[in-house]
This record gives structure tokens, sequence and C-alpha cells, in this order.
């Protein structure tokens, strides 16, 4: 059976990683193989592990507002590496608005406060059926 | 040799060290998928050039900075540098956090590093499955070191001996006496023995320890005395920079060692052996197991074992008896 593997990463001047952590373990209890970068990581450097890990999908928590500018440079550098079937999704502080014109750039789902962990293992699933 | 040209390519790009190929490939091995071990097939003899070193010890011991460190002054070399470090499998729901790679940041961008993470997936020995095999991919990269990393080990998880040629101990201050110096396991498998934080109480006493330990030992395989090295604080930067540079330097020596003594010979074998207990495991056991569960004999004979009307021995004879008779008479047929 397949795996499904999942980067959590942390990108930028951002060090509040409690809710990474968080997804992290919620996907690794459902039975989910969860790499985390740690934080403070370049779009580079999560893109470059995203591929050495063969991830289906890379989760970014971002609460420090540089989402409009990280989440499409991760996007788009997937493609420049030829990797453009890992998909981004993410979760944090993100205005409603901005979260319609990061989907129109390639990004999957976001994920507010209030989340539960089921709801993004839900979503998972459903984007990667085994 | 294959002549299918997805399967060429897919070579090609692996000698031509393209990561995505490879880490799909480990993704494979790691899933048991058939095609994954037809590609080590056609890997399989494009390998035997890096030189392969294990990292193990209790977890918290610092094996993940070490090896972040390790991987500056191998960079600094020029060595290309392959890491396939292992975390652990729960038990329960079949998950893992694999976070080694947080020590190991600073070489995200670097195209000459390829840190691959592995989650155990059920094996007890410290490394999961496809550890074995994803060094082969890694070698057959042309990655020229290759470290292991294995997840937080005791005193019994010594499969890392099985896959590296230099096997690295990593021992921290203040966990147990000198009776743990000399028991069997973890402590007689160290080529090089690390005392880390060694700016914490008890190092010194470690350090006698292992000496004394050391000293009762009659004779040294190929004469390599396993050196003891202390590594102090990681913020003591210019220090710790220094720490490891000698320990680099001990693992040169000891590659040396084995090629000069023709002991490196023995460690092939010793891999190549368990390898061939690995796939004759897959190519018997495993379908026989499959084939039990899948028909309903497995429930039918574990209920004969628990209503005492056999036992495991007579029943794994009953069925190595006839698995053994289908074999025969399928050779006769052939």
């Amino acid at each position: 059976m397949r795996k499904l593997r999942i980067l959590i990463a942390k990108v930028g001047l951002d060090g509040h990683d409690r809710g990474a952590k968080s997804v992290a373990v919620g996907l690794r209890d459902a039975g989910m193989e969860v790499i985390y970068t740690g934080i403070r990581q370049t779009a580079e450097a999560v893109v470059s592990i995203a591929v050495q890990e063969d991830v289906d999908a890379i989760g970014i928590s971002s609460l420090a507002g540089a989402h409009m500018t990280m989440f499409p440079k991760v996007v788009r550098l997937l493609q420049e590496k030829g990797a453009k079937d890992i998909q981004v999704f993410g979760g944090g502080i993100i205005p409603k608005n901005d979260i319609t014109e990061l989907n129109k750039m390639g990004v999957g789902k976001i994920f507010l406060p209030g989340t539960k962990i089921s709801d993004v293992v839900a979503y998972l699933k459903e984007a990667f059926p085994n | 040799m294959t002549d299918n040209p997805d399967e060429l390519e897919r070579l090609r790009k692996i000698q031509g060290g393209d990561v995505r190929t490879a880490s799909r490939l480990i993704r494979n091995l790691e899933d048991n998928l058939p095609e994954a071990k037809t590609a080590i097939r056609q890997i399989f003899p494009h390998t035997g050039r890096a030189h392969v070193v294990g990292f193990t010890g209790a977890p918290g011991a610092g094996k993940s900075t070490l090896v972040d460190a390790m991987i500056s002054v191998f960079r600094k070399q020029s060595k290309t540098v392959g890491v396939l470090a292992v975390d652990p499998t729960s038990p329960f729901t079949g998950g893992a956090i694999l976070g080694d790679r947080v020590r190991m940041q600073a070489h995200a961008e670097d195209p000459g590093v390829f840190v691959r993470s592995l989650a155990t997936r059920g094996a007890l020995g410290g490394l999961s499955r496809a550890v074995g095999d994803a060094v082969h991919v890694m070698d057959a990269m042309g990655k020229e070191i290759i470290m292991v990393e294995t997840v937080g080990a005791g005193q019994q998880e010594v499969d890392i001996i099985n896959h590296s040629h230099t096997v690295i101990v990593v021992l921290i201050p203040g966990m147990g006496d000198e009776i743990q110096a000399i028991k069997a396991g973890m402590m007689e498998i160290a080529d090089i023995f690390v005392i880390n934080k060694a700016d914490r109480d008890g190092a010194g006493q470690l350090e006698n320890e292992l000496i004394s330990m050391l000293n009762m030992v009659s004779e040294f395989p190929g004469g390599w005395r396993p050196p003891i090295m202390t590594i102090g604080n990681l913020f003591d930067a210019a220090a710790f920079r220094e720490d490891v540079e000698k320990l680099a330097d001990a693992v040169g020596d000891h590659y040396r060692c084995l090629v000069e003594t023709g002991l490196l010979a023995d460690r092939l074998r010793r891999k190549t052996v368990m390898e061939i207990h690995d796939a004759l495991h897959d190519a018997i056991l495993s379908p026989i197991l499959t084939e039990l569960t899948q028909s309903g004999e497995m429930d039918r004979i574990t209920k004969r074992i628990l209503q005492k009307e056999s036992d495991p021995y007579t029943i794994a004879d009953e069925i190595a008896g006839k698995y053994a008779r289908d074999g025969k008479r399928n050779r006769m047929i052939n």
C-alpha cells in the first residue's frame, strides 16, 4: 500500500511552530509519514526537501504575513524543478481575500484557526486516494 | 540487462544523480512495489564505490547534529554526500514524524547533498527494510560518502553493521556504569566511539570505562582498536568544528585500514549474506504467509493451535512439507 508522505514547513521569518507541530502529530496519528523542516526555511530549501523526500504534498504554516510571497514562490519553484505534481496547501493567519488569490495561483486548501485536525486528514485522504 | 527504454532512462537518470528519480525509487522500495526490485537489479552492477558510514546511539545522543557537522566537513573536501536518516514508525497507527533533517537545515539547498528520511515501518533492528537498497541507489548516484543514521537505539539494535563499512557509536555521559560498557550488542559494534556532549559531567568517567572495556579485548580484527573521540559543546563553535574534523579523519583512517587489511571484503560479504537472507525471505516465506492469510488457512491453523489440537512446530513442519513437495513437483513438471 502507498503510504502518504507529507512535508510540514515553516517558511521565512516566522518562528511560531506550535500549529505546524500539532498538524504534524495529527497527520502522524492518521498513519502518514510526516517530514518536518523546522522553522525559518527558504522557499528554495522547502522545495529541495520536498523533492529529496518525494512527498505527496507540502503543508506550509504561516503566521507572520508573508504568505502572498512565500506560497506562490514555492509553487513556482516546484514547477521549475519538474515537480508540480507535489501539491501545496497551508494554514495559519491568512485573510479570506488572500485565500482566493492563493487558490488562483495554484495553492490548495488553506486551513484557518479553529480547524479540526480531522478536516486536514480528510482533505489529504481525498486528494490522494490510495 | 534491460532493453526497456523507460528502465534504461531511469538508470541513466539515477547514474546522473537525478534526485527526483532516485527519491521516487526509494519510496517505491519502501512501499515494496515489485517494479522497485526490477530497478535494483539494474542498478546493482553500478554500486560498490561509496564509503558507507553508520551512526547509532541512544535517542538524543546527538546523531543528527553530528551527521550535519560531518556533511560540512565532507563537502569542504568536495565529496558528494548522501544521508539516510531513520526515525520510528508508530506501532499503533503506522504514522511517523521524520525530524532528523531539522538538524541538517544548512545543507538543504546544496545540490551535492541528498538527505532522505525513512521510517522504520515495523523493522526492529534500528533501521528500515529499505535501507540496504536505498544505500545502493545513492551509491549508483555517485555519492562518495553515504551516512546512515539509525533510530535512537539501545543495546540490541545492531542491524547497522550489515549496512556500513564504518560504524560510529555515539554515547553521552551519564547513561550507566562500566557494566553497561561490557555488555554484548551495541558496545561491540563500534569502529569508532564518540563521546558526545563531552562538556557535561561524567565524560571523563565514560572515557575511562570505554578504555578499560577496550583493554579487555584480546585481539582487534585488522589491528584496529576503536578510537574514542570526544566532541564538546556545539555552541563552542571553533572547538566543535575541530572535534568533528578529527572524527572525519578517523573515519578516513578506518576506511584505509579496511582496505589495507582486507577487512572490507569481509564486511561486503556480511552485507551480501544478509541481502540473500532478506531476498529469500521475500521470495519464499512472504508468498507462503500471504497465501495462508488470503485463503483463510491462517485462521484455521491459529484456531487449531489455540484449541490445543496442534502446536506451532507441527504446523510449521506440515506447511514446510507441503510447500517443499509442491516445489519438487513443479520442478519435475518443468
